[in-house]
């Protein structure tokens, strides 16, 4: 059996009458690459919050890396990386001074922190601009950055929130290039997008409406289900039943 | 603690970077001190003084050469008769006439008595009120040295004495106030600008997605503000010595102690407004304007708290800097010891731990 490292059980988050989030359930697998989407106001937020850490489940649990959301929020964050669709990294720093911030912001060794980020900024083709302000560089190099940063410490989870928002289609899919090469890796890759064709090169989707999970499998067995033939259809036959709408 | 070294790091290297908070550091204190130190001042100088001179004789012409020496007065000469006075001061350039009559010495002597005439400017009351001043004192000075022991005889002289101040050095009522207006402005608003930044930016996210633990980020941020601020207040300090003659009478120990208490009220401050606020803009706002008119008019340092209604009165006790300006005032000025300011003191520790405690219980771990 695969090694899961998330595993959802009825995730309930509550304010008052309302669910934002209603008894979720799924597990993700190491390695794996598991969309997660959602319209706006779907309730994809909140639980991403909790799974990071940042939010108490109302009742239901999660295990992100093997630990609990309910009490062990201090161990999930030191085994989980996490960018977001605002871009996350100090203009006013060089590269590799946002590097060496946020690792060292993780605990990652000094020494090891000269290694990896000569090794990273290498990989990146960023030798020449790597004592250049962050804030000069092109949105989508930025963003590149921002998630070779977020997986600097080696976490056993990425969390991505619209990481390509804003981006052009050339660096999306140089972006993806990345992703694909972490997941070998063997880090976890949790991302919300609402690009359909970024869902397509997920291993698993996820599609939230109104708080609960509709839908939860590969984009083909859910083409095939949906009748659909692309991702987009899927997405609108299950989002058009939403009764929320907005954040 | 390796990980508050590396943030403490990036937080000083990001100040250093950025022009608008360098100028607002260390650019706004200097200005202020020059501005409220040289222009706003209370004391005369410069006064241009016609003296109209008939007896030209020794006691003349010594009082001329005590005026002279003094810094208040450029000292014009010219002999001149009675209905020219009215002409010089229409010049606009004399402010004031000083004659000495016919045979002044001569009447000293023989009658025990003799008299001047001042003639000042009266379109500025307060300015023409501060020379006669001036005058008054120069010549009572003079009548005492040269006559000590007849002086009793002839009049009761008034010695005005500006305790503290005896030189009457106008800047110095200004700089404590300065000081706690510096303070007061420059911590609190880039605290909260900087605190506020890092939500506008996202960067707080991942910072409290990390596993630095999220009040350590209130204390990162505090610790450069608070260094920098100590530095800031050794710029106002050395400038207020050097550059205004003013001297720190009491313990300089106390007053850095003292000063760094405050230092940490006004981070508390900025802490508290960041925690209520997501813009930048927002937090500006309220830190430069919200605190500067509070702290320019209950601090009591332009306006005398004294001849407020009650309600201003009372209101003004909540102004953090009113405490401040009076412990610094009573060592700076003064010099007293902490005796004398423990109860300021203790009423600014006592708001320092209210306000850090709010901003504690404000401070949102979970993001909007």
């Amino acid at each position: 059996m695969e090694e899961k490292v998330i595993v959802c059980k009825e995730l309930t988050k509550r304010f008052g009458d309302f669910y934002a989030v209603d008894k979720i359930s799924f597990d993700v697998s190491k390695g794996e690459i598991f969309g997660f989407l959602g319209a706006n106001g779907a309730g994809k937020t909140t639980a991403m919050r909790i799974l990071c850490g940042l939010s108490y489940p109302s009742s239901g649990d999660a295990l992100v890396a093997g630990f609990s959301v309910r009490n062990q929020q201090e161990s999930i964050k030191k085994n989980i990386g996490y960018m977001s669709q605002r871009f996350s990294l100090y203009e006013n720093l060089s590269i590799l001074e946002n590097i060496e911030f946020f690792g060292g912001v993780y605990g990652v060794s000094r020494k090891e922190i000269k290694d990896r980020s000569y090794k990273l900024v290498g990989e990146l083709g960023l030798q020449k601009e790597a004592k250049k302000m962050v804030g000069s560089l092109p949105l989508g190099w930025k963003q590149k950055l921002a998630f070779s940063v977020s997986i600097f410490h080696h976490p056993k989870i990425v969390f991505l929130d619209e990481p390509t928002g804003g981006v052009d289609p050339v660096t999306r899919r140089q972006f993806w290039d990345m992703i694909y090469d972490a997941s070998a890796s063997g880090i976890t890759i949790f991302v919300t997008t609402h690009y359909m064709d970024e869902a397509e090169y997920c291993n698993r989707i996820s599609v939230m409406v109104d708080g609960k999970m509709e839908a939860l499998d590969t984009p083909g067995n859910l083409k095939t289900k949906y009748g659909s033939d692309s991702m987009e259809d899927v997405f609108y036959k299950l989002a058009r039943a939403a009764k929320r709408t907005g954040d | 603690m390796k990980q508050l070294l590396v943030f403490v790091k990036k937080e000083f290297k990001q100040v250093f970077r950025d022009p608008r908070t360098l100028l607002i550091m260390f650019g706004l204190p200097i200005a202020q001190i020059v501005l409220f130190g040289f222009a706003l001042t209370s004391e005369v100088k410069n006064i241009d003084i016609l003296i109209s001179d008939h007896s030209k004789d020794v006691v003349t012409t010594e009082i001329v050469s005590k005026i002279k020496a003094t810094n208040y007065f450029i000292v014009h000469e010219k002999t001149m008769g009675d209905q020219e006075i009215e002409k010089t001061f229409k010049g606009g350039k004399i402010q004031c006439i000083l004659i000495f009559p016919d045979g002044f010495n001569n009447e000293l002597i023989h009658q025990g008595k003799s008299e001047v005439q001042i003639i000042a400017d009266g379109t500025d009351p307060n300015t023409a009120k501060t020379m006669i001043n001036y005058l008054t004192t120069i010549l009572n000075e003079y009548q005492l040295q040269k006559f000590p022991s007849s002086a009793l005889r002839y009049q009761i002289r008034t010695e005005p004495r500006m305790l503290f101040n005896e030189e009457d050095n106008g800047s110095m009522n200004y700089i404590p106030g300065v000081m706690a207006l510096i303070l007061m402005l420059v911590c609190t608003a880039l605290t909260s600008v900087s605190i506020v930044k890092e939500k506008e930016l996202g960067t707080m996210e991942i910072l409290l997605v990390s596993p630095f633990r999220p009040v350590m980020v209130l204390v990162a941020k505090a610790v450069p503000y608070f260094i920098l601020s100590l530095v800031n207040f050794t710029i106002i300090l050395l400038l207020s010595v050097f550059l205004l003659h003013i001297d720190v009478r009491g313990s300089l120990l106390l007053l850095y102690a003292e000063s760094a208490l405050f230092i940490l009220t006004c981070l508390s401050l900025g802490l508290l407004i960041s925690n209520s606020t997501n813009a930048q803009q927002t937090a500006l706002l309220i830190s430069m304007m919200g605190m500067m008119l509070p702290t320019i008019i209950f601090t009591g340092f332009i306006f005398p708290l004294e001849n407020m209604p009650w309600i201003l009165r009372t209101v003004s006790n909540i102004v953090p800097s009113k405490w401040y300006f009076i412990i610094v005032k009573a060592v700076m000025l003064k010099g007293l010891g902490f005796r004398f300011v423990w109860k300021e003191t203790l009423i600014l520790i006592f708001m320092t731990v209210v306000l850090l405690s709010v901003a504690l219980k404000k401070f949102k771990i979970r993001l909007q």
